[in-house]
Order: C-alpha cells, then structure tokens, then sequence
C-alpha cells in the first residue's frame, strides 16, 4: 500500500518532467526557427526593399494586405452567419448532420485543390485574368470551415442565464442572438479571424492560379477600376507567400535569396502584429463587458 | 377581500421526454399577492414556475398537457409569447445580469420593444431602479459594468431590469439562495413592497423565507401539489400528513 504511494508519486514527477521536456522542446524549436528567420531578414537588408519598384517587395506587402483584408470581409460575415445557423437554428437531424460532414469535408480539403477549383470557377468560367479577388475568394473558401465551426462553439459556449435573461425581458430569437450572445463571443470568434487571416497570410497554393505570380501596377493611376491601379482589386498580384516561393524555385534577379529572406521576415511581423493588435482588440471588448 | 384570480392552472401536466415531471397541478394565483412554492428540491417548483412564462419552450423535449390560463387565456394555445413575457417577468436563480452598463441592462427590455426615446429611457431606468430600491446604490454609476456589482446588488438589478417592462407578474426562482442573509433581508423587504403593484410568486427552498413574505403557499411534492393554502394555515395547520412532515423538517 504505502510503496504503490510511492511508485505513484515519483510516476507522476517523471510524467511532469516528460510534459516540460516535449513542451521545452517546441518551445526551443519555434524560438530557433523564428530567430533565423528574422535575423536572415534583418541581413539581407538593403536600402530601397520596401519600393514599389520592381527590386521592393513594397506591392507585394500591399498586396497581401489586401488580398487578407478583402478575404476576411467575404469570409466573416458568411462564416459568422453559418455559425450562428448551426447553433441556434439548426435542428438536430440529418440534413444537419450531412452540413457538418461537408463543412469538415472542406476544411480538409488541400489548398492546392481550392485553388485549381477557383481557378477553374473564378477565372477560367468568368473569363477573367488572375485576379486579386479571385485569390481572396480562394482563401475564403479555405477559411469559412473554420470561421463557421469556431462561431458555432462561441455562441454555444455563451452562457445559458443571458440568454435565458434576454428572452425573459420578451427579447426575441434574433435580439437574443445579436445583442447578447454575438457582443459575449466576440473574443472568440476573433481568435478565428486571427486564425482565418493566418491562413490569407502565409498561403501560396490556393493563389497560384487565381491570383497570379505577378504583379504588373502603375502607381500614377489611383483610380481603383483601372486594372493598372494599385488599388484595383481585378488586377493579378502576388503576395509576399507567393513572392518568396517564386523567387526560391524560378527568379533570375541576382539578390533574390536576399529578398526572399527578407521577405520572410517581413510576413511574420506581420502576422506576429496582426495577430497582436486582434488580441488586444478582443482583450479590450473583453474588459468593457466584465467592467473590470 | 375579493381578489382576481391572475393564473389559473388546470389539469396541467409537464413531461421531460418519457419523464413526468409535473401531476395534474391546479392552482390558483391571486392578483398582487405573494404565492410560495416550496418542496424538496427536484420536486418540479422551477419546472412549474418556467410554464407561466413558456420559458420551457427552450427546452425540446418538453411536452405540456392542461391549461394555464392567463387572464382569461391559454398561454399554451395560440398567443404571442414575447406579449406574455413583457407581462410576466421573471428572476432566476444566479443573478444574470448582462455584460453591459448598469443603464443598458435596464433599458434593454425596453429597447427591443421599440422604446428609442432617450428621455423616456432615463425614466423608466431611474424608476425602475427606484423601486428595486437600488438606485441610491448605483445612480453615480450608471454607465458602468452591471457585472461590477455585489451579488445582492445584481440581484436587484435583475428585479428592476424586470420592473422595466411594466409587468403584470414577477416569476422568482430561489432570487436569495445566491446571497448572503444581509442581501437576502432587502430583497425580501423589497417584495413585500413590491407585492401592491404586482403579483409575486417565488420559489424558495427556505420554508422561514416563505413564512416571512408569503401571502399564500403551496406545497409541492413529486410533481404535484400536496396542498396549497393562506400561508398560516399551511405552516401552523397542515390538512396533509406530507406537508406536516415536511413542515417539521422529517424529511426533504
Ligand atoms: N431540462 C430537463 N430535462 C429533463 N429533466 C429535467 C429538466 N429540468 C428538470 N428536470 C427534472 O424535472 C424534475 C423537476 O425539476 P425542477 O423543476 O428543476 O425541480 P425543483 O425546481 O423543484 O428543484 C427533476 O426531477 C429534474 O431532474
Ligand atoms: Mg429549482
């Protein structure tokens, strides 16, 4: 009786050590794999990389900037939308249960077979060149999976007394639902925007054929519905993911190691600060309803 | 003397899926009284208490056989149930007041009513928290997180949010098992004045809770009522061997 204590409690030492070495481990991996990444970046520095030129990588920043920005306003409110639906109003049942097979169906998808179909739909079917909205619709598709299973959890997690409280006042469904349970998951259905625009970010397949390898603008057209414009969302352009896999396997710049580096760096600040400033928003919205 | 008879329940029973949870319950609720449900716990008070505002309508599995008529209605039948809501408010059991100001928590109810008027607002909330005696309490705080507030506080908060809506009935489900005796004695100070404006019934576990604020009691056991009666009556001179039991504290 006492030794089997013992033989206990030293299992359970030795399971702790196990847990910290594995959890050491990645955590030593990620510090390591980030610290290259940057400190390439930061050595391949040269002056004028942010240009718009053809030797910056300035329209490839915009846009992948971009291209995350018009994704997250096509795939938001759709993945929100299909959330909401499979929390509140979907009735348990077949039809149901064959909606959720396709939406894990899709969120397995490989992005490669996500871009050959946008490809397939958005540009061969419409006629169009490769386009940055294309692209954005590619990676919405890719992100809506996501974006509707981590509503759903969020709103279903939203505690019982609100809702009940909201209808008890001779709020309706829908009140309930907008005014109080969607303001108490808004943090978390951040995280899966956060999530969903990491996946805008760094994706390269699914944008290989809807929104091209390159970009060809003229930063003296401002208006936003020439296909030369910057701004214009139907023009082809090729995110910094894109850019740097295309400079590693097929570019005949001179510095393109450099750039691809440097490129790399980049994209993770930018996805280290997207992901910062989301967090800080929900942390935010997160105090003013606690009042703390 | 002659009071109106508010709810009136007949034959009323309530199934969980296979699940019997309320026996042919009759009952009658008198207008701007205070009604006592008590029981041993799982005895189907809640149960009953959420069918006088169609709040088991949440919940699937629910079957409801009787009537209950509302003012000379079947709640059951054919109504409109945000309607009946709006005249029979409600108070649970864990204070659950939103997560937003002191302000919107109360003008909530009327809001999604259609009340936009800001200076009709600002009444019904300060009336309202004036007679849920808290307004004293929170009147320099009004744009502040309803959540900041002590048990006791949100509790009342809960009981003006419902007073907004102008109701006919308050519903309280154990509104006190949450709070401690000091909080506890102003919400029932509070009942007992609010009582000549509406009708209250409450759930309680605590048979001194409702020998202090009860006009009427009602007994419940297993799914059905055992007795109901003046509250006195009940607690000095019980018609049934159960109720006497349970009375005394032999069992429950
Ligand atoms: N949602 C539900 N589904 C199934 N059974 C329930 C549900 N809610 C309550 N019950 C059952 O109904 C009976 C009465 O419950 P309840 O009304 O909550 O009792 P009380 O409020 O008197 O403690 C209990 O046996 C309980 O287990
Ligand atoms: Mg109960």
């Amino acid at each position: 009786m006492k030794s089997e204590h013992k033989n206990a409690i030293v299992a359970d030492k030795i399971a702790t050590v196990i847990l910290y070495c594995i959890a050491g481990f990645f955590l030593l991996l990620l510090a390591g794999f980030t610290a290259y990444i940057i400190v390439k970046g930061i050595m391949a520095y040269q002056p004028g990389i942010f240009s718009f030129e053809r030797t910056g990588i300035g329209v490839e920043l915009f846009n992948t900037v971009y291209l995350v920005l018009i994704s997250l306003i096509i795939s938001v409110p759709i993945g929100v939308g299909a959330g909401i639906y499979m929390a509140e109003y979907a009735k348990a049942g077949k039809v149901t249960n064959y909606l959720r097979i396709c939406i894990e169906t899709l969120s397995s998808l490989p992005s490669i077979v996500i871009g050959l179909f946008g490809y397939l739909v958005f540009i061969y079917m419409t006629g169009s060149k490769y386009n940055l909205f294309a692209g954005a619709l590619a990676v919405s598709i890719l992100s809506l999976p996501l974006l509707t299973t981590v509503t759903e959890d969020a709103i279903r997690a939203v505690p019982s007394i609100y809702k009940e409280g909201s209808l008890a006042v001779g709020a309706t469904h829908w009140q309930t639902i907008v005014q109080i349970c969607l303001p108490v998951a808004t943090p978390r259905i951040i995280t899966g925007v956060i999530l969903a625009a990491g996946r805008g970010f760094g994706e390269a397949a699914a944008l290989l054929y809807t929104a091209g390898m390159s970009s060809n603008v003229n930063l003296n057209i401002w208006n936003p519905f020439d296909p030369m414009s910057l701004l214009c969302p139907f023009r082809p352009g090729d995110t910094l993911a894109l850019h740097i896999w295309a400079l590693k396997t097929e570019s005949m710049t001179p510095n393109a190691d450099q750039i691809a580096n440097f490129s790399a760096a980049v994209l993770l600040v930018l996805i280290f600060a997207f992901s910062l400033g989301s967090r800080l928003l929900g942390a935010r919205l997160d105090r003013k309803m606690s009042g703390k | 003397m002659n009071k109106k008879i508010k709810f009136n329940t007949k034959n009323l029973d309530l199934y969980y899926g296979d699940f019997q949870a309320l026996k042919s319950i009759n009952l009658e609720i008198y207008e701007k009284e205070v009604t006592a449900f008590i029981g041993p716990s799982g005895c189907g008070k809640s149960t009953f208490l959420r069918c006088l505002n169609r709040m088991n309508d949440l919940i699937d599995s629910v079957k409801i056989e009787g009537e209950i008529i509302f003012e000379g209605q079947d709640i059951n039948g054919d109504i409109d149930v945000i309607n009946l809501r709006t005249r029979v408010g409600m108070v649970f059991q864990k204070p659950n007041p939103f997560p937003m100001s002191i302000y919107e928590n109360i003008a909530y109810g009327p809001k999604c009513q259609g009340v936009k008027d800001k200076t009709q607002l600002d009444t019904l909330v300060k009336e309202s928290l004036v007679k849920a005696a808290l307004w004293e309490e929170v009147k320099d705080r009004l744009n502040k997180s309803a959540l900041g507030l002590s048990g006791g506080q949100q509790q009342r908060l809960c009981i003006a949010r419902a007073i907004a809506m102008q109701p006919e009935v308050i519903l309280m489900d154990e509104p006190t098992s949450a709070l401690d005796p000091i909080a506890t004695a102003k919400i029932e100070d509070l009942m007992s004045k609010l009582k000549k404006d509406y009708t209250i019934i409450i759930v309680t576990h605590s048979m001194q809770q409702a020998g202090r604020i009860s006009d009427k009691t009602a007994f419940f056991l297993m799914g059905e009522v055992v007795e109901f009666n003046e509250t006195p009556v009940i607690f000095t001179n019980p018609a049934d061997k159960r109720t006497e039991d349970y009375i005394t504290g032999r069992f429950g």
